[in-house]
């Protein structure tokens, strides 16, 4: 477990020495600030429920862009094999930089919360479903960063990590608007695969122990596939 | 204290490492050499735990590398090729996460770090980031990283590539410093390096080990044979040749080359090749002194481990 630590701490750090961390949160609050005050006030309702309606297809483009690095940028350097080969674990390795990238996605978010104390000052805020889209934010955050780790560990290079991670992440939130297509049969099926319908409704203020169970489960399935990636790569 | 045992790598059908046997001993500085692409680096990350072995075994101490990767780590300090470190942090910052990661902690940490920085003779960068350094002295922070929990068994992966001879010189010391209590192990291509520094030179071309023994062992193991090297002036090459193949012994007459000025001013340089148990030089300078021709140098070349190495790893191209 002390081990875990020293990485995240590492890796954690090594976002704010570069000035992509910088980068990724003003472009995140930009985006998101214009598209949710643009429509504020013409919906006339002093609630959030646009800003987390736009959050998973930003998400699925800024949260790659925080873990391209993580692997990629050290099997290209070549100081991966330089970690490896200190007392470390590869679950170490994984847990650390899966927590450091979480935390940036956590703390990317902390400036948001501004959004609902304007919207506060502006009428009458229900907290509850306010409170329930951070957690969503954050499980889904989690989620997306595993999927990034895990593209992030097949390659040396930074670009195609982004871009196979932002194809998975976009087919997970688009998936339960494209239903259309399917068979009824396996529509229930495709439904529960959409990160975008768990989060609406942990968005809704409902904290159902299914959305939850699938966030934690995508986000364990993304750290083992790195995991795996990894191993079997030596 | 390492024992390695019919250890081999396959990188799908290619042979990497083909099934070696090597004991290493406690207190050894050990040289690996070869020509590139032998099998070096591949035989040091399996060593390290890196990469997993296809086959065979590595044991040190009483851990198996399966079984106890993390005890064998600890054990190990290893600098791989061009010590790739991370680029963004500062030098100070990096030996502070190895020795997190070494578990190292409070006053024992500062105190290591410290004696590294003057061992490795860091001070002067200790707060630049690694990236704006230059080679020599990222490979310096790469042997304080290696060194950081006083390893018994330090590897480094050619650990003066790159350097001047300046920068080599000092790290030649390091490693003997080193090498007085620790194990150390040293992959090269540099042959003057292995000869100078280490006890032991283990030689690797193909992923097989062709030569193993002591740096003193394997220079005399060459049948007796030997090289004379002669400049003459005023001698014909013809005439020289034969006369010296009349000698008993001389198995071999080249000629070298000499620069323009000398050719003009007619110097020859010839080389002899000698198999003989016997000094031959006074029987050259003999048939010398009995022409006309003027005798500028006359010395004798001990087969150098250059000469060792091209031999056995020369071949089947």
């Amino acid at each position: 477990m002390g081990q875990v630590i020293h990485i995240f701490k590492k890796e954690f750090m090594a976002y704010f020495v570069s000035p992509i961390a910088y980068i990724v949160i003003s472009i995140f609050l930009l985006i998101t600030g214009w598209f949710f005050f643009t429509t504020f006030f013409l919906n006339n309702q002093a609630n959030l429920r646009n800003f987390f309606a736009l959050l998973p297809i930003i998400f699925s483009f800024v949260v790659p862009a925080i873990t391209m690095r993580l692997f990629s940028e050290e099997l290209n350097v070549g100081s991966y094999e330089t970690l490896l080969t200190m007392p470390v674990t590869l679950r170490d390795v994984v847990a650390g930089k899966f927590l450091a990238a979480l935390a940036f996605v956590i703390t990317m978010l902390v400036p948001t919360v501004s959004y609902p104390i304007t919207v506060s000052f502006l009428g009458r805020l229900d907290w509850g479903p306010v409170a329930g889209g951070y957690i969503g934010a954050i499980l889904l955050g989690a989620a997306f960063c595993s999927i990034g780790l895990f593209a992030s560990s097949l390659t040396r290079n930074q670009i195609i990590a982004f871009i196979i991670a932002v194809a998975i992440c976009f087919v997970l939130t688009l998936i339960d608007k494209m239903l259309f297509f399917l068979p009824r049969s396996l529509l229930g099926f495709f439904e529960y695969l959409g990160a975008d319908f768990h989060f609406e409704n942990i968005s809704k203020g409902i904290i159902d122990s299914r959305d939850i169970l699938y966030f934690l489960s995508v986000s364990f399935i993304g750290l083992y596939a790195a995991h795996l990636a990894r191993q079997e790569n030596n | 204290m390492i024992h390695i045992e019919d250890l081999s790598k396959y990188y799908h059908s290619l042979c990497a490492v083909d099934h070696i046997t090597l004991d290493i001993h406690k207190g050894e500085i050990l040289a690996i050499l070869g020509p590139n692409g032998a099998g070096k680096t591949t035989t040091l990350r399996m060593l390290t735990g890196f990469l997993r072995p296809t086959t065979g075994s590595i044991r040190v101490k009483n851990y198996t590398i399966d079984e106890h990767p993390l005890e064998i780590k600890r054990l190990l300090g290893y600098l791989p090729e061009s010590a790739p470190l991370y680029h963004e942090m500062l030098v100070y910052d990096y030996l502070d996460f190895v020795a997190n990661i070494r578990q190292l902690n409070g006053d024992k940490k500062l105190a290591r770090i410290r004696h590294l920085a003057k061992l490795c003779d860091l001070h002067s960068v200790m707060h630049r980031p690694i990236s704006e350094l230059s080679k020599g002295f990222k490979q310096r922070v790469g042997l304080a990283h290696a060194m950081m929990d006083d390893p018994e068994i330090l590897i480094l992966d050619e650990p003066t590539s790159g350097l001047d001879p300046n920068q080599i010189i000092e790290i030649r010391n390091i490693i003997q410093e080193i090498g007085k209590e620790k194990t150390v192990i040293v992959s090269t291509h540099i042959l003057s390096e292995a000869e100078a520094t280490c006890d032991r030179v283990v030689i690797i071309n193909r992923g097989k080990i062709v030569a193993d023994s002591s740096t003193e062992m394997l220079k005399q193991s060459t049948d007796g044979e030997y090289l004379v090297n002669l400049s003459v002036l005023n001698a014909d090459l013809e005439t020289a040749r034969s006369e010296f193949l009349c000698l008993l012994g001389v198995v071999d007459v080249t000629q070298m080359r000499g620069t323009n000025k000398e050719e003009q001013e007619g110097i020859i340089h010839l080389r002899l090749t000698c198999r003989s148990p016997e000094d031959l030089r006074g029987a050259i300078y003999q048939k010398i002194k009995a022409t006309d021709w003027i005798l500028l140098e006359l010395c004798q070349e001990t087969k150098s481990l250059e000469n060792i190495f091209r031999e056995l790893t020369k071949g089947e191209g």
